[in-house]
């Protein structure tokens, strides 16, 4: 590693303590960095407070971890036995004791005001303005657009190759994806056909599994337009670590464009409901 | 003391057969030393694979074949996991230290029940065994159980059509059934057997520890039990409990799997936090400070902990006042936690301190718990967790807690005991070399994957998108400088087994005020002949 680099680590790694995110790409692809310390870019007003609350968490992480430290050190200097040949008999101080089991209950309880506040904006679901339901399969996630015919696709990972041909990162790029309208609550539906899966764009702060025979829910509403990309996060078997997610968020007219493609292109994969629901997965 | 009613067994009689609770500590603490090895060699493999993107050092073991290499990460990933739970923290702390010196502490001769004692360890070879087995059974199409140590269904029912998963679940029968039988015994040891005059409130911290952590074990090892065999009968026998499609819940088995695993993640801290408090107070010349705060501080961890369970799935769709309940809970246990912490500076405070190596060790095990500490704070927030659950930042939190909360209270405890042991004393300059090297390695495996978590990298993935190189080259790195301190530990072990040198009757001074420090070094084959007095 050169100097330069150790240098620009650094230099991350304070820019990251401060903000808590790493800087805004350019380019519209929203994707981990290389040397990335913190969180992704935020593209949607839940992980916004996802990262402000994690960055005062920080805060009261390094603090006590200072606090511990710090202490130590004194008293390593002034209790060693050389500094300190007679040791003290203290063992009750009832005040002291009152403290330390106050304080950090008091702490707690600053903390859990955001807490509850971020918990219950992420998981109550607002007004809707359009659905989109994902079945997870080993490996590889299925889009269905209910608003619009039920029109659904597959979505599987693209090889190397393939992904650095379509200017995808590796591991990350799907041969199709979910398309979205940029500001427009978009409300999910997860469930999975065979084990658990979970579907997850970390820009967005969206994680939730989906789990077979059970409809999960969630939403977001991503305020800028560009590619996003996660990764299944349940362990689901031997290709887990290869079955992304790729969602990207575009204008309405594009978005109304794409869904009169979709409908033409993807209508023969049209599914019946109950009949997925039926399919299930059976003991084998 | 040390007069003998009958003769001392030989040969393979005496550890075969064994009911002395100190011949079964030993085993118990060689055991866990080789599963260590094991477990640590398994860690060895994923980090290699880890090291750089793509898949192409596993396929060494798989001979060239991708694919298998995939399911063979994900079979390490089990087994590191289930091995570094049942086969080393809990045979070191519980099985190994407790075993040898939860009767010298009380002053009870032996446990109460040593016949049972000796099955508790015996059925820990076959369950290890079984689990062994596993990994070259048919699991899903390629060998072993891939399905992490949680074992989740349904892909540990219709994900695994192998009898791979089987064979392990068999293994956590063994190994569970090892547990209750030691919990129920060390029970008995505790309530009834202490010597005259030591009360509950003057018994050692390391006693009151193995004490609440049994009750533990007893509490949620049957509803483990109960879990997995309902795994079994789902596998084998058309049962439904976990499948939608016959009216089950998959969801059920998470409920119950964290109901044992959460109490579990105590289980494996407690012996340690009980350990370090002798070893702080010990060294700096002091009686532990808020002694009874420090027992019911345990106690409380203890309750609490078999409370918060779905903390561990606060993605799986649940209600949203639920997720808020498990949030307030789980922040409760870092109330106590704090008053152990702050319970443990206030005994140096004052103190008149020696950086032996055991201390060295407790040291930092209280250091690197409180990163591992205010990192949990940070994940029992439900709303936070969404970005964190499932990933790197989960695998760097929790082995702060048990990586370095854990083994370095077992290698504390090691050293501190080890003269009281063998009679013999460890090497000093091996050790804190063995200190050193271990702190700085664990910690460049485990800092940089706070990075990755935040970054979102998922756990258990053999291969990852090219922007998490770097901190993952860095974590292989640790790992391979952690790798050298644990062949110095054995150099250690080695020089300290061959050592003419003897230690006397307390080797650590007028700070070790417990019993085992009035016996000699080894202590006599059997102890407390006369029960001792606690004025």
């Amino acid at each position: 590693m050169s100097l330069n680099k150790i240098f620009s680590t650094v230099a991350v790694f304070m820019v990251t303590l401060l903000s808590g995110a790493a800087a805004a790409l350019a380019d519209g692809i929203y994707k981990a960095k290389p040397d990335q310390l913190g969180f992704m870019e935020p593209a949607t007003e839940v992980m916004r407070d996802i990262v402000s609350f994690h960055n005062g968490l920080l805060i009261m992480c390094i603090g006590v971890t200072l606090f511990v430290m710090v202490l130590m050190i004194y008293i390593f200097i002034k209790f060693n036995a050389k500094a300190n040949p007679t040791p003290s008999k203290t063992t009750h101080h009832t005040g002291l004791e009152v403290v330390w089991t106050i304080l950090p209950i008091v702490i707690l309880l600053i903390i859990a005001v955001p807490s509850f506040r971020l918990l219950y904006l992420s998981d109550v679901i607002p007004e809707a303005d359009l659905t989109v339901k994902v079945v997870g399969s080993q490996w590889y996630w299925s889009y269905e657009y209910p608003d619009h015919d039920d029109f659904s696709f597959d979505s599987i990972m693209l090889s190397d190759e393939e992904a650095a041909a379509a200017g995808h990162p590796r591991l990350l790029g799907t041969d199709t994806h979910m398309v979205v309208p940029v500001n427009k609550t978009v409300r999910m539906i997860i469930t999975a056909n065979d084990v658990i899966h979970a579907w997850a764009i970390p820009a967005f702060g969206v994680k939730i599994d989906a789990v077979p025979g059970k409809l999960n829910e969630t939403w977001f509403r991503a305020e800028r337009e560009g590619m996003y990309y996660g990764q299944c996060s349940e362990l689901c078997g031997k290709d887990h670590g290869f079955m992304p997610i790729m969602v990207e968020v575009v204008s309405e007219e594009k978005y109304n464009a794409w869904i009169a493609m979709a409908r033409e292109e993807y209508a023969t994969n049209k599914t019946d409901n109950l009949t997925r629901v039926a399919m299930l997965p059976a003991q084998q | 003391m040390g007069s003998e009613a009958h003769g001392i067994p030989t040969g393979w009689r005496r550890w075969v057969l064994s009911t002395n609770h100190k011949d079964i500590g030993t085993m118990y603490l060689i055991f866990a030393i080789l599963a260590g090895i094991i477990g640590g060699a398994m860690s060895g493999l994923m980090r290699g694979e880890l090291m750089e993107p793509g898949i192409d050092f596993l396929t060494n073991f798989t001979g060239g074949d991708v694919e298998a290499a995939k399911h063979f990460f994900n079979v390490l990933t089990t087994g590191h996991g289930l091995i570094m739970v049942f086969f080393m923290v809990m045979p070191a702390l519980i099985g190994g230290f407790g075993n040898w010196f939860v009767p010298l502490m009380i002053g009870a001769p032996d446990m109460a029940f040593p016949r049972m004692n000796n099955i508790s360890f015996w059925l820990l070879p076959a369950a290890i065994a079984l689990l062994v087995i596993s990994i070259f059974v048919e699991g899903s199409t390629y060998p072993g159980v891939g399905t992490g140590w949680t074992v989740y269904a349904p892909l540990s029912t219709s994900g695994h059509g192998g009898p791979a998963v089987d064979l392990a679940i068999f293994s956590l029968h063994l190994a569970g059934a090892s547990s209750i039988l030691g919990a129920i015994n060390f029970i008995c040891t505790i309530f009834n057997m202490r010597a005259p005059g030591m009360t509950l409130h003057k018994m050692p911290l390391f006693v009151w520890s193995v004490l609440v952590t049994v009750f533990l074990l007893l509490l949620s090892l049957p509803v483990f039990a109960g879990a997995i065999t309902m795994l079994l009968t789902d596998r084998n026998f058309d049962t439904y409990f976990f499948d939608a499609a016959g009216g089950g819940d998959p969801l059920l088995y998470q409920h119950l799997f964290w109901f044992f695993g959460h109490p579990e993640v105590y289980v494996l801290i407690l012996p340690g936090f009980g350990l370090v408090s002798h070893i702080i107070s010990t060294f700096s010349r002091k009686p532990i400070f808020g002694y009874l705060g420090m027992a019911y501080a345990m106690v409380a961890i203890g309750v609490v902990g078999f409370v918060v369970w779905a903390h561990h799935m606060y993605t799986v769709g649940m209600d949203v006042d639920t997720k808020a309940y498990f949030t307030a809970a789980t922040m409760v246990i870092a109330v106590p936690t704090g008053i152990k912490i702050f319970s443990w500076l206030a005994t140096m405070w004052g103190g008149s301190i020696k950086f032996e190596t055991p201390m060295l060790f407790a040291l930092g095990m209280i250091f690197l718990f409180t990163i591992g500490g205010v990192t949990g704070v940070v994940l029992a927030n439900a709303g936070v967790d969404t970005a964190m659950h499932d990933t790197y930042y989960v695998v760097a939190h929790f082995h702060y807690t048990m990586s370095m909360g854990a083994l370095f209270s077992i290698f504390a405890g090691w050293y501190y005991w080890i003269g009281k042991m063998s009679g013999k004393p460890y090497p000093q300059f091996i050790s804190k070399l063995h200190f050193w090297v271990t702190f700085v390695g664990v910690n460049v495996i485990f800092f940089p994957q706070h990075f990755l978590g935040l970054a979102g990298m998922p756990r258990r993935i053999p291969d990852y998108p090219d922007a998490y190189h770097l901190w993952n080259y860095v974590s292989t790195v640790g790992y391979a400088i952690t790798g050298f301190g644990t062949l110095v530990f054995l150099v250690g072990v080695y020089m300290t087994l061959r050592s003419k040198e003897r230690v006397g009757d307390n080797q650590w001074g007028e700070g070790a005020t417990t019993l085992e420090w009035t016996l000699s070094s080894p202590p006599p084959f059997h102890q407390f002949n006369e029960l001792p007095r606690i004025k």
